[in-house]
């Protein structure tokens, strides 16, 4: 074969006898709502989340349409910066953090080591619910119009904002007990659960990848929630804790903001990373380049983020010489992430290479991860941060890594794990176009925004000098592509849920231990307890080996 | 080469002396990490065609990378970013470390104006003027919220913190009018904070100290400032109304405070046998927070000025206390010694 086949992998045609699966045990909406099926409860956090990305999303568009010419175009200031706050706030912690740890962490973690549920599977429920209680006071915020400090609520303005401040930060801080039970539930599963065989260093790189980020959630959430509600006390009784005048700190604020909202990067981008592990390997079908670089890796980028935050203040007044302290230890966090990438690409060296949809996102990922990672470093060195910080290059980086990185792995693993998830394949044609589409559209909206950031373009401007407009008319043009792509994806998804061919068990040829199940799985994962014969990564034998 | 490669990055004009050392930084970093990406985004693509599947379902042998490969990349990787760090990191203590000879400009930022408050008592809204080729220090705070002030063409920014007195300087290399923006988001008119700093040669410079409006070639915004009187004197009257002459002299005379005169610009034995350089944050700081460094022999006994003191008054002091740098007043009174903490003997006050 000389060509890359893109046609859809041969799959069985005749309808398999019914098989009992987590999805046909019971249809009622109670089954759902009460149930404590860690992958019932997975894919209702991927609805939710799902929810909210459209939400998001939307806003998105509207700023972007907004931004087609300097002054008004659809909305006024006023409703611009509420709506570029909801926008951050429903992006951030009602998609990005929960978004991979608790719908495909949730629904895998377990299966990936050989575990009927979580170790708490009622707390697991309850996680959910707190996440709708979250969601709502934040959607109570909207409809009471909105909030405008930025997701960041820096003090003082979020303390005299005249906007729904106290509800917006309750709900974040709902949100944030919500990720708090997930990553305990999770760090003890994985300690607890593994089946027979699943040494530490056998576990497939997703858990270790949901491992740290568990630890990043449990250890940093709590100082956002206690930084928070002192907002909300300012807010409503106006208590002054950050009130210069009357002895506050502004910069103190920032000071603890960052300590969460810094690891906060890192929640949101290493489930990501364990995503592109399984990836690539699976579809290299060949072992991971060094497992052990991806481990180390993985616990640095949790345990050496601690340590970062105040980058994001290099302007904010500290003293050099801190500013030189959290100058050196963002270099060495850097490093980390880039061990992964070279690891990802080692591992395609002689490889048996099927290039399928989530192996394009890989690419995706790959590319922009990489542009904004080395753009991350760039605003690291403090002397460019200078120039950069608060203007549209900080907001290109972070959004190359948010939006190119994790929400390209995302869609990788919606890809990936379709066929274990719904028992069904996608329509393969349309996952290239949709791929495709995705990168272009998002390579489109965000690259001007580099521009607009060198030329010296504040972030969350209303106005901006007519000179920006040509790239803020290509940003918006590509923010509709990238829109369309989505739209497009969710279409095709949807008609693949019921019309899709059936998948088969195993039918991207993995050794990963998700693929030992049915697809989808039974309702405890396993009809016998598994016995995982492989290393997850090991494809010098056959598949039929795995079940030897 | 140089401006090729700003006209690529859409780049403002290097206005300021540090201005083209931190684009040379930005080229050199924006080439290295992109051609970084580019290499492993072609290194990934070559493998997808090289590696190919061949056969259906076949199987790889386990490669195991070697380890003087991996630490090959991350040593190389890691002086790389090291290095952009040695770089960054002293070139941007050098922009945070004003010279000790820079001229100083008080900047009041609130929603959504600046002001701008010159030592010989003028002052300005929106538009700050300066004289090329002379080092500027701008001391700044705010009234209201947190702002920022950004000047592109200068690569200069330095938040403006209500209750913080910061510095923050350059030193224009290019007469001209440059855009100022915050950088903070501030409320609904943010996007609509915006100056100008007008640049002048010294010729135009000093034609405007003399209080006229400065010729409007090239640009030039043309405008004067509002005179207010003598900054320092206003400063003298500040500390007769706040009761600062309660405790310091202005004569050198050690009183139940440290004197002022002679104070900015000396260096400072403190409690904890530390020494304090006596710059404006240090004035300042003692305004706010004088029990942060209380001078060696004092009692601790300054209140707070924090919420008291408004914004123009402090810089109008710091000012006063500036004049009297080299230049004491004479005394008028003899002051009793007050016995200093913890020392012996007090010294009789020389005549």
């Amino acid at each position: 074969m000389t060509t890359i086949d893109v046609g859809i992998l041969p799959v069985p045609h005749e309808e398999a006898p019914r098989q009992e699966s987590y999805l046909n045990i019971a249809y009622t909406v109670k089954s759902w709502a009460l149930t404590t099926d860690h992958k019932r409860i997975g894919v209702m956090f991927l609805f939710a989340t799902s929810f909210m990305l459209a939400l998001g999303g939307a806003f998105a568009l509207l700023l972007r349409i907004e931004h087609l010419t300097p002054g008004m175009t659809i909305m006024d200031a006023y409703t611009y910066n509420r709506m570029f706050t909801m926008h951050g706030i429903v992006m951030v912690w009602l998609f990005m953090i929960p978004s991979i740890p608790s719908a495909f962490g949730n629904f895998f973690v377990p299966i990936m080591i050989g575990a009927k549920d979580v170790a708490f599977p009622r707390l697991n429920l309850l996680s959910f619910y707190i996440y709708l209680v979250g969601a709502l006071w934040v959607i109570v915020a909207l409809w009471m119009g909105g909030v405008d400090t930025g997701w960041t609520f820096y003090t003082p303005y979020s303390a005299h904002s005249p906007s729904a401040v106290v509800p917006a930060v309750l709900g974040i801080f709902i949100l944030g007990w919500s990720t708090i039970v997930t990553g305990i539930n999770l760090i003890v599963t994985t300690h607890t659960m593994r089946a027979k065989g699943v040494g530490w260093f056998k576990m497939p790189l997703f858990v270790w990848t949901t491992y740290g980020v568990s630890i990043i959630q449990t250890l940093a959430t709590p100082v956002l929630a206690l930084s928070l509600c002192v907002v909300g006390l300012d807010h409503w009784f106006d208590w002054g804790l950050f009130d210069a005048a009357r002895g506050g700190d502004p910069v103190l604020y920032q000071h603890l903001f960052w300590f969460y909202s810094h690891p906060a990067v890192y929640i949101m981008i290493l489930p990501a990373m364990g995503v592109i592990s399984e990836v690539v390997c699976t579809f290299s079908h060949k072992n991971i380049a060094s497992y052990k670089a991806i481990v180390y890796s993985t616990l640095g980028i949790a345990f050496v983020g601690f340590t970062t935050w105040g980058h994001h203040m290099f302007v904010a007044g500290m003293s050099v010489f801190d500013a030189d302290i959290f100058g050196i230890t963002s270099m060495l966090v850097a490093i980390f992430s880039a061990i992964k990438v070279f690891t990802w690409t080692l591992t395609m060296r002689k490889g048996s290479i099927v290039l399928r949809t989530p192996l394009l996102y890989f690419f995706a990922f790959l590319f922009l991860f990489v542009f904004g990672g080395m753009t991350g470093v760039a605003v690291a060195t403090q002397a460019l941060d200078v120039h950069w910080t608060d203007t549209y290059f900080v907001v290109a980086h972070f959004h190359f890594i948010m939006v190119g990185g994790t929400l390209t792995a995302w869609l990788a693993a919606l890809h990936y794990w379709f066929p274990k998830m719904t028992g069904r394949m996608y329509p393969e044609r349309a996952g290239y176009v949709g791929a495709t589409l995705v990168f272009a559209g998002f390579f489109m909206t965000f690259f001007p925004q580099f521009l607009l950031g060198n030329a010296g373009m504040p972030r969350r401007y209303y106005y901006y000098d007519p000179v920006f407009q040509p790239l803020h008319v290509v940003s918006t043009v590509g923010s509709w592509i990238l829109g369309f792509a989505f739209i497009w994806t969710l279409g095709y998804l949807i008609v693949a849920c019921f019309n899709g061919p059936r998948a088969g068990n195993n039918p991207w040829d993995s050794r990963s231990y998700e693929w030992y199940t049915t697809s989808p799985p039974p309702k405890h994962n396993f009809v016998e307890e598994p016995h995982f014969v492989l290393d997850p990564y090991d494809y010098t034998v056959p598949a039929e080996k795995m079940h030897a | 080469m140089n401006n090729l490669l700003r006209g690529w990055l859409n780049l403002p004009p290097q206005a300021s002396t540090y201005a083209q050392d931190v684009d040379l930084l930005h080229y050199f970093v924006i080439t290295s990490t992109m051609l970084g990406s580019v290499f492993v985004f072609l290194l990934a693509v070559y493998y997808v065609f090289r590696y190919r599947q061949r056969a259906p379902r076949a199987t790889t042998p386990r490669v195991k990378t070697s380890a003087p490969l991996e630490f090959l990349i991350i040593g190389g990787l890691q002086t790389l970013f090291l290095g952009f760090w040695v770089v960054g990191a002293s070139m941007y203590n050098h922009m945070q470390t004003p010279p000790s000879d820079a001229m100083p400009i008080y900047v009041t930022a609130k929603q959504w104006m600046w002001k701008f408050s010159y030592p010989d008592g003028r002052a300005s809204m929106d538009v700050l003027t300066v004289p090329v080729n002379r080092p500027v220090k701008l001391i700044m705070t705010s009234r209201d919220v947190i702002h920022s002030f950004y000047v592109p063409a200068f690569r200069m920014k330095h938040d403006v913190v209500p209750g913080r007195y910061y510095t923050a300087w350059f030193q224009a290399n290019t007469p001209g009018v440059y855009d100022v923006e915050c950088a903070e988001y501030c409320g609904v008119s943010h996007s609509r904070m915006l100056g100008k700093v007008q640049v002048l040669t010294q010729d135009d410079y000093t034609h405007w100290l003399e209080g006229h409006p400065v010729p409007t070639a090239e640009g030039l915004i043309g405008a004067t400032a509002t005179s207010g009187g003598d900054l320092a004197k206003t400063g003298r009257a500040v500390a007769a109304r706040r009761g600062c002459f309660n405790c310091h002299t202005i004569d050198g005379q050690p009183h139940i405070g440290p004197s002022w005169a002679g104070l900015y610009d000396s260096y400072v034995k403190v409690d904890g046998g530390r020494v304090v350089y006596a710059d404006e944050a240090y004035l300042t700081r003692s305004m706010m927070d004088p029990q942060a460094d209380v001078v060696l022999g004092y009692k601790p006994v300054m209140p707070t000025y924090r919420g008291i003191l408004q914004e123009p008054e402090v810089a109008a002091l710091v000012e006063f206390i500036r004049s009297i740098q080299t230049q004491p007043f004479p005394p008028s009174v003899t002051l009793p010694r007050v016995e200093p903490l913890g020392s012996g003997q007090p010294q009789e006050p020389k005549p």
